[in-house]
């Protein structure tokens, strides 16, 4: 018999480690010790009703355990094998209390359905796809749907584009079907760009043959008999996994002609990007995949009208198509009982920051941010506080404690002022400097504008001078103005959703922590102590002995001895001169008297 | 390899895969075997796990150990890489994280052959759909 | 049709019509920097990019760009709303924050789309202070590349890959240091480029610009020791008044002529005359070609193209180094010109050759450098020393308090001042080879042509093709004009899909009429329409029309040169081409 005691941030902090030894002194006491393991695990995700204790291996699954519930668990469950009923999760919904930990899963905030072979399969293996219900939809379609039923379909299930703007995905196959041409595309956008998301490589290197058989769903949905994946040359793992997969497609017939006897023709072929972020925008990525300049152009013409080569062409996301199969499977009316009104299913978000459980998780759209934060996230390392969280990447926003109760869904973010983006999910607490966090996004889009329009090409970087301003303490409150400006104009006037979505991080912050802006224009303060020019090293002249090791650490000489005595001590005491100060903190590092402070 | 001809040549390819999975993965098949499913994506690989991997095939060599090691993609949790997922005949699967060499040894020692859990269990939060 | 609303107006216009062009039906002026029309020469920049058009659609998250959006039925448009204003002055405000402010002393100082725009929306200073792209400065013989003042409007490089498909320039880096530059941002005299100088013509504001030699040209009349001599191109004498406000198409030859004078050149000639030398050349070897093919020589190639054009010549040095022997091996009118004032004129004047001076005014870029090749150069003295394109002339005039309408109209200098209205219509596209056939009809028949307009050879069609009924003889002719058609044209012949007996090829769109060097046209197509007709207004005009019977030319063959390509024409007024197919290196 074990008993798994959650040792996840957030249940440690109420009292895990006590219960764990306390398990450990009683089954002692009993002479358990050998038979009764005591195991602290990693974080459950439940850390609202934490701390947590599983009894296994009957899957009991006892709620908010304290210290003194110990012994009682010990002796009605361990030794009498009675399930300690007031301890156990009561179900909010009929008042019942639930015992075994099978049925809990509704405790469990994540649903796999773009990752549900991601960490169950081999990868390499499309016999363990296959045993998975691999390929069958790719049957299904070929066999018993009409192109049009497979868009009704898709159209129905609600499925929106998740690659950030949430574009109906039934509907742009519709469009591309209703198309005439001699030659159209399926595309895969596997240029995941934004920072910290990994979503879409992570599914390609987890079950690279669910794209494969989605791509051939949607040829055959728009009438394509031809697949290309771009994706950027620094996966080489996802391009490895991606290569192996079309190659046992192909040996099975699954890829090629006349696929599954029903005269089908669908092959794929790889094209590798050089990782432009401007290339995750759909005709961008198609001019690069031409071997043209990866810029956008204005749009219409639509990709479903005239793309790649001039043909018409659907472009999808990966983590789009991996939602394909199984809706095909599992029905229309399956897929959209997942999700809020308007957004359907389920979205993947790489969880990153200060949060305690960093990772790829997939919620049902409509799970409140809270939730993500708090349950999956296992709240804030170190037990600080929450201040901010930044989605969508460098198109997306910051949102604050006000949002904690947000339904996470395309619409809802828009109306916080961020976006769900391709799902990056940035947690920050209280050590964070929310203009150096917009500067940082900035830096990002000014890297990666193609420079084709004026506002995204200048308008940009003159915010990025302007933050870069104002962390270094030149800002002026007419520098906020203008970046206020600025930031409406970039929105309202640039070519592309990159430019347009730019001045979101600046718009945000500026929102919703304009007294941080305030601060750093006017009283040239950092609170988060991460501005570096804003910063000064102080040294407490009571405090001081005079020992001079800080002088003997400072790269830059700024530090020199005064003629003071501090009473009690015997030297001088230290000074610095700000003047000279860069900032590095040798000084206060190397002081052992706590002299040395950041002002 | 064969090509596969129709649905229906599919789904009877599907249930072989899969009783042959059960076969070995029941229990009260005398053949069945213990198997260590490792965590290589990107990350996994980047934290470690190709190396444990390697390291846990010869230690369950050297132990005698009929193991089936397989890889597989992302299990999502980035914060405790490299993580692999052992499955014992008849029982729950165990995710385990921060799986190091010596983390290694002490689960084949402990938990493989002695059935005896080891700290570092990651506990999966997560519900998937069949 | 469409209906919609434009600033409370009802506008009603085609399907497919931008609103920008509705707009402009509707009398309502949306400012534009990179978009850019040649109408009627297919010519169309509209890449969104620099967001000076936006417009406010009803019901639309953001502005639009006027250029390229379609009118829809129902449409509500703002082109003025404080909004959009707010918008493009912004956007204006931050071109001009990273572009160099020397006005003062720029090239394009007056003619500068960017400076207009600036002061029509009244900037009168730039709120962002920051950081400005700096580049490497590029010089060619022909063109000025500084692309600090570059607003990545793109007409270069859509000038260069579409209508001249020379593909020098392209988009490079990104973000704030993108900018249009050859590949690998090399030098232009390293990359592709022929030197047509036509993206010189579009852009908007002082980042491509010709090389100007007026200070040079000046200082050697300065010289008393020199002799300077000018011949000025046919396309010149119908396009220099523009620059003193006169309407496109205003012939002012007396005038040029007049004012050279009077800026100090010893004698003002003409390359017409030359242009007419360039007939007797070319249509004799276009005739020999013909007779041998005839006659049964396979070895002959044909068609024969022409090779007037530098930027031409350029061209297939570059791209069709398997052709090198098809064109003709006449040199060009300019080249012909000097060759013999340097020769044939220098001694009957008794000049030495190191103490005489040859200028060419040139509707051309391409000009500039074609004179600094190797083989136009005897012991290191070029045959013509310098280039003014006609916008550098007209500087020049106005630099010395000359006005071109209060010129008199005086006549060229003799015997190289001579010529026939065969030679004038050079600078249309079709008319080097209609002067061609003119003689070419007259020595291969033996007859007197009745009508010497060839209308079939006429036209602003990109490619012409046109049969010329040689008594009883068939003769092909295919013409081109910009590159791309060019090339279009060649590749057919080259895949053998077409067969022609003669093809002429002008680098730039219209012919020399919108050469590069010609005053700006800022993208109204009327105006090089306008040259073309006084191009034959000209021609009308003049009392021989055939080169043949041109009596200086006449005087030339048999005073010095014996016959159309002899032995002296040879060595004088022939060259040979270049494979330049591999010369792009890379790196440093």
């Amino acid at each position: 018999m074990h008993v798994l005691v959650c040792g996840g941030t957030g249940c440690q902090a109420s009292a895990s480690s006590e219960i764990v030894s306390c398990f450990q002194n009683i089954l002692a006491d009993k002479g358990l010790q050998d038979e009764i393991q005591v195991i602290k695990t990693g974080c459950f995700g439940f850390c609202e009703k934490g701390p947590i204790v599983k009894i296994m291996p009957d899957n009991t699954f006892y709620t908010q355990v304290k210290p003194e519930d110990v012994r009682k668990i010990i002796e009605e469950h361990i030794i009498k094998g009675r399930k300690v009923t007031d301890l156990l999760y009561l179900d909010p919904e009929n008042k019942e209390h639930v015992a075994d930990s099978k049925h809990m899963g509704f405790y469990k905030k994540q649903l796999r359905i773009a990752l549900r072979n991601c960490g169950f399969i081999n990868p390499e293996s499309i016999d363990e796809y296959i045993s998975r219900d691999g390929y069958e939809a790719l049957g299904k379609v070929l066999s018993e749907m009409t192109p049009q039923q497979v868009i009704d379909e898709i159209t129905r299930s609600g499925l929106r584009g998740r690659g950030g703007a949430g574009f109906p995905t039934g509907v742009k196959w519709g469009l591309c079907a209703k198309s005439k041409a001699d030659q159209k595309y399926a595309i895969c956008n596997a240029d995941e760009g934004d920072p910290g998301a990994f979503m879409d490589r992570s599914i390609m290197e987890g079950d690279p043959n669910s794209i494969i058989e989605a791509m051939a769903i949607c040829g055959y949905a728009i009438g394509a008999s031809q697949g290309l994946v771009y994706i950027r040359a620094e996966y080489p793992l996802a391009i490895h996994r991606l290569e192996i997969a079309i190659a046992q497609a192909r040996e099975y017939g699954l890829l090629g002609k006349d696929i599954l006897g029903s005269g089908f023709d669908f092959d794929i072929e790889l094209r590798f990007g050089a990782g432009a972020f401007v290339c995750g925008e759909e005709t961008a990525l198609i001019h690069s995949m031409e071997g043209k300049r990866g810029e956008p152009t204005f749009k219409p013409p639509f990709p479903a009208v005239e793309g790649y080569m001039g043909k018409p062409s659907n472009v999808n996301n990966v983590e789009t198509l991996a939602n394909i199969p199984i809706i095909i499977n599992k029905g229309a009316e399956w897929f959209s009982k997942y999700g809020s009104e308007k957004s359907k299913g389920t979205k993947v978000f790489a969880l990153a920051g200060q949060i305690n459980n960093v990772g790829l998780i997939e919620v049902p759209m409509g799970t409140p941010l809270r939730d993500i934060i708090y349950e999956i996230g296992g709240g804030i390392k170190g037990g600080r506080q929450f201040k901010a969280v930044q989605t969508g990447g460098p198109s997306g926003g910051c949102l604050t404690t006000k949002h904690l109760d947000t339904q996470i869904d395309y619409d809802s973010l828009v109306a916080a002022g961020s976006m769900m983006g391709s799902g990056g999910m940035v947690v920050m607490d209280e050590t964070s400097c929310m203009v150096a966090i917009a500067k940082f996004y900035l830096e990002f889009t000014c890297e990666e504008s193609c420079g084709k329009c004026t506002p995204c090409r200048i308008g940009n970087k003159r915010m990025l001078e302007i933050l870069t301003r104002i962390t270094e303490g030149n800002g002026t409150m007419e520098d906020l103005e203008e970046l206020r400006n600025l930031a409406a104009v970039i929105k309202d006037t640039a070519l592309c959703g990159l430019g347009q979505t730019a001045p979101n991080p600046v718009l945000s912050t500026l929102d919703n922590f304009w007294d941080e802006y305030v601060e750093h224009v006017v009283e040239k303060k950092c609170r988060a102590g991460v501005c570096k020019k804003l910063m000064n090293y102080v040294i407490d002249q009571e405090k001081c002995i005079g020992c001079g090791k800080c002088a003997k650490n400072c790269p830059a000489n700024a530090i020199s001895k005064t003629e003071y005595i501090a009473p009690g001590h015997k030297l001088p005491s230290m000074v610095i001169n700000t003047s000279v100060c860069i900032k590095c903190g040798a000084c206060m590092s190397g002081c052992k008297f706590d002299a040395i402070s950041v002002k | 390899m064969a090509k596969v001809k129709s649905l229906a040549e599919l789904k009877a390819m599907k249930d072989k895969l899969r009783s042959n999975l059960d076969l070995r993965e029941k229990s009260n098949n005398p053949d069945s075997l213990v198997q260590i499913k490792v965590a290589m994506a990107t990350c996994g690989i980047a934290a470690g796990a190709k190396q444990v991997m390697e390291h846990m095939m010869e230690e369950a060599d050297k132990l005698k150990l009929s193991i089936i090691f397989t890889q597989t993609g992302c299990m999502g949790y980035c914060h405790a890489e490299p993580t692999i997922e052992v499955r014992k005949p008849g029982k729950e699967p165990v995710v385990f994280g921060h799986v190091d060499n010596a983390k290694a040894d002490e689960i084949l020692t402990r938990y493989v052959m002695n059935n005896e859990l080891v700290e570092g269990i990651i506990p999966v939060n997560y519900e998937t759909i069949d | 049709m469409v209906k919609l609303t434009i600033d409370n107006k009802p506008v009603e216009v085609a399907q497919g019509t931008t609103i920008l062009k509705a707009a402009r039906q509707a009398g309502i002026h949306i400012p534009t920097l990179c978009y850019f029309e040649l109408a009627g020469m297919n010519f169309e920049n509209k890449p969104g990019g620099c967001r000076v058009c936006v417009i406010e659609v009803e019901g639309r998250r953001n502005l639009a760009p006027a250029c390229a959006t379609e009118c829809m039925d129902g449409m509500v448009v703002h082109t003025h709303s404080p909004r959009v204003i707010n918008a493009r002055r912004t956007v204006v405000e931050l071109m001009l924050s990273d572009h160099p402010a020397d006005c003062l002393t720029c090239p394009k100082s007056g003619q500068c789309e960017l400076q207009a725009l600036a002061q029509y929306l009244g900037i009168r200073e730039i709120p962002f202070k920051g950081e400005q792209s700096t580049y490497r400065k590029d010089m060619s013989p022909s063109i000025i590349r500084d692309v600090d003042k570059c607003v990545m409007c793109r007409r270069c490089e859509n000038m260069c890959n579409n209508i001249q498909s020379v593909g020098a320039l392209s988009a490079i880096n990104r973000g704030f240091m993108a900018v249009v530059s050859p590949a690998f941002e090399q030098d232009m005299v390293e990359s592709t480029c022929v030197m047509c100088g036509q993206c010189v013509q579009v852009c908007p504001v002082g980042a491509l610009s010709e090389v100007d030699d007026t200070r040079r040209v000046m200082s050697a009349i300065n010289n008393p020791k020199k002799t300077v001599i000018v011949q000025t191109a046919p396309a010149t004498r119908v396009a220099l008044g523009e620059e003193f406000g006169m309407t496109p198409g205003t012939i002012v030859t007396g005038q040029m002529t007049a004012a050279l004078r009077r800026l100090g050149f010893d004698y003002v000639f003409d390359t017409d005359f030359s242009a007419d030398l360039t007939i007797m050349e070319e249509g004799t070897e276009l005739l020999n070609r013909i007779s041998k093919f005839m006659a049964g020589d396979k070895s002959v190639r044909l068609p024969i193209l022409t090779s007037c054009c530098p930027g031409w010549v350029n061209f297939f040095e570059h791209n069709f180094p398997d052709m090198l022997d098809v064109p003709s091996t006449a040199k060009s009118p300019q080249q012909m010109f000097g060759a013999i004032a340097k020769s044939y004129w220098a001694e009957k004047m008794n000049i030495k050759r190191e103490d005489l001076v040859v200028v060419s005014i040139m509707p051309c870029l391409a000009k500039k450098y074609e004179c600094r090749r190797d083989e136009f150069a005897v012991d290191n003295n070029p045959d013509v020393d310098y280039v003014l394109s006609t916008r550098e002339l007209a500087r020049l005039i106005k630099q010395y308090n000359m006005d071109l309408k209060d010129m008199p109209s005086e006549d060229y200098d003799d015997p190289l001042g001579e010529s026939t209205g065969a030679a004038v219509i050079f600078g249309a596209t079709g008319g080097v080879i209609e002067a061609a056939t003119r003689t070419a009809y007259e020595v291969f028949t033996g007859k007197k042509l009745e009508k010497v307009e060839f209308t079939q050879l006429r036209g602003l069609e990109g490619i012409r093709d046109a049969h010329v009924d040689f008594n009883g003889t068939d003769i092909h002719i295919g013409i081109a004009h910009g590159l791309a058609n060019a090339r279009k044209l060649l590749e057919s012949v080259r895949d053998g899909k077409e067969q022609f007996h003669a093809i002429e090829v002008m680098a730039c769109p219209g012919g020399c009429i919108g050469g590069a060097g010609q005053p700006y046209h800022h993208g109204n197509s009327e105006i090089i329409k306008k040259r073309f007709e006084a191009i034959y207004r000209e021609d009308e005009g003049k009392p021989i029309r055939k080169s043949h019977e041109n009596p200086s030319i006449q005087k030339l063959y048999a005073e010095y040169l014996g016959e159309p390509c002899g032995h002296k024409s040879h060595e004088l007024l022939h060259t040979h081409y270049f494979d330049k197919s591999n010369c792009v290196e890379i790196g440093e």
